[in-house]
């Protein structure tokens, strides 16, 4: 059950973080830059397992305490947004700029040309990419498993070490990570369709 | 071309099937003792992060412990000679499904003998007497298994009896299971839980580690440790056994015990 709520809150999340970095990275203020980078290359370009271990063993030493879950979830979160925010970038990227001269000469401000003009058709854009990252984001939320997360790996490593059935318990769990990911990949197929036929 | 794509795919789907149901049928064939005489070394499942027992010394690259000796002597009267032996790391998690497929001849990692565990394995005799206990951080309100209700924190290895026992204790507790005692241990200095539980033998080697941690209360269980090998083997069980005995009688096996333990054994 753990494993559907942190790969629900870890989609929410990422989508969020990943969208926000993603501007910051095309924004012209060089601060906003800057740091939509350094976040983009530090998440991306360290193991998931790392990240996770910063939020559940690295935070305390801060007086930040968060179980398992919490901070395998928000680790989960982090390190996809850093996959996300370039699959969105490289969208926005993708439109037209004279997308942009236009809404800007009718008169809307930045931050409204990005929600209402270009965002809506750079996600639609890299739809494929996105559903790649959240179907992995669904799989690696097994790290919580590392961080007694309760998660479905959790449970599958002690079932199979309570039973020593170990080949049948991991096939078992396979087969409910496929219950979860091959909807996704089927949902993300009809809503590219379904995208496409409205251009 | 679209069939074609299908065939292929069933094709992969079969061999897969085949794999897997192949892998389950043939267990137990080679690593008698025959064959480890055959071969010249003893493979043997150990584990590398339990201080006291079977540790890794980064530095070195040496495996030292008492589980190490143990199994050292062991080589030494099946092969007749110490130096003619593998170690492989094991975990809790690992050790039963090493064993099995072959990659291992025995386990002398901390392992507990359990009615249930002898039905996938052999044990030896008793080679080491530990009992469970409780770690805790110095000055904690925990001081033995009376202080721990169903909301302490308690910590411990995927695998391990300990998990079973404390939820037989305490109905209702929560045990945070990781994947081996190191990473229980750290989490436990994080603060992510309040009590570490697993057989002192194992706990006092994790105090002597970082001394602002203390083992607390009597030991709570009794937990005799066992050398496992693969069902089937009766003469490798039997050469253990007799190993075990004489070093139990010539006076090596209260060195090792007292080398590492700190102490003579209790009878």
């Amino acid at each position: 059950m753990n494993t559907i709520y942190a790969s629900l809150l870890g989609l929410a999340g990422s989508f969020i973080l990943g969208t926000i970095i993603a501007v910051f990275r095309i924004t012209g203020s060089k601060p906003l830059n800057w740091f939509g980078t350094a976040y983009v290359e530090f998440f991306r370009n360290i193991p998931l397992l790392l990240v996770v271990f910063l939020f559940y063993l690295g935070l305390p030493s801060l007086g930040v305490t968060l179980n398992g879950f919490v901070s395998g979830t928000m680790g989960l979160a982090v390190y996809t947004s850093s996959f996300i925010a370039e699959a969105i970038r490289a969208g926005i990227m993708a439109v037209p700029p004279g997308q942009t001269e236009a809404a800007r000469s009718s008169g809307l401000s930045y931050v409204q040309t990005m929600i209402h003009v270009i965002l809506p058709q750079a996600i639609k854009l890299v739809i494929p990419p996105l559903s790649n990252q959240f179907i992995n984001l669904v799989k690696n939320s097994s790290i919580l498993s590392i961080v007694a997360g309760f998660d479905l790996m959790y449970y599958g490593d002690v079932i199979a070490t309570d039973t020593f059935d170990t080949i049948n318990t991991y096939l078992f769990v396979a087969m409910f990570y496929l219950i979860l990911t091959l909807p996704l990949s089927y949902g993300s197929r009809v809503l590219e369709r379904k995208l496409a036929r409205h251009d | 071309m679209k069939k074609h794509w299908k065939m292929i795919s069933l094709g992969m789907a079969v061999c897969l099937a085949m794999t897997v149901l192949a892998g389950c049928g043939d267990k137990k064939e080679e690593g008698g003792l025959g064959a480890i005489k055959d071969r010249g070394k003893l493979v043997v499942g150990v584990k590398f992060d339990t201080k006291l027992f079977g540790l890794k010394d980064p530095a070195s690259g040496n495996v030292e412990g008492f589980d190490i000796d143990i199994s050292k002597q062991l080589a030494k009267r099946i092969l007749g000679d110490e130096s003619k032996i593998e170690f492989k790391e094991v975990t809790s998690k690992t050790r039963i499904p090493m064993l099995n497929n072959g990659e291992i001849d025995m386990v002398v990692a901390t392992m507990t003998i359990t009615e249930e565990r002898k039905k996938e394995v052999d044990f030896s005799d008793v080679y080491f007497q530990a009992g469970q206990s409780l770690l805790v951080k110095k000055g904690s309100p925990i001081q033995g298994i009376e202080d721990v209700t169903k909301d302490t924190k308690v910590m411990s290895s995927k695998g391990a009896t300990s998990v079973k026992n404390i939820k037989e204790q305490i109905p209702g507790i929560t045990v945070l299971e990781f994947d081996n005692y190191q990473d229980a241990f750290s989490a436990l200095k994080a603060g992510q839980g309040d009590a570490l539980t697993t057989d002192d033998a194992i706990l006092y080697g994790m105090a002597a580690q970082d001394p602002n941690y203390e083992v607390v209360g009597k030991p709570f269980t009794d937990e005799p440790y066992g050398i496992a090998i693969r069902k089937g083997n009766s003469d490798l069980v039997q050469a253990v056994n007799d190993a075990l005995k004489e070093m139990h009688e010539n006076g090596e096996y209260d060195a090792i015990y007292e080398k590492w333990i700190g102490k003579k054994p209790s009878e």
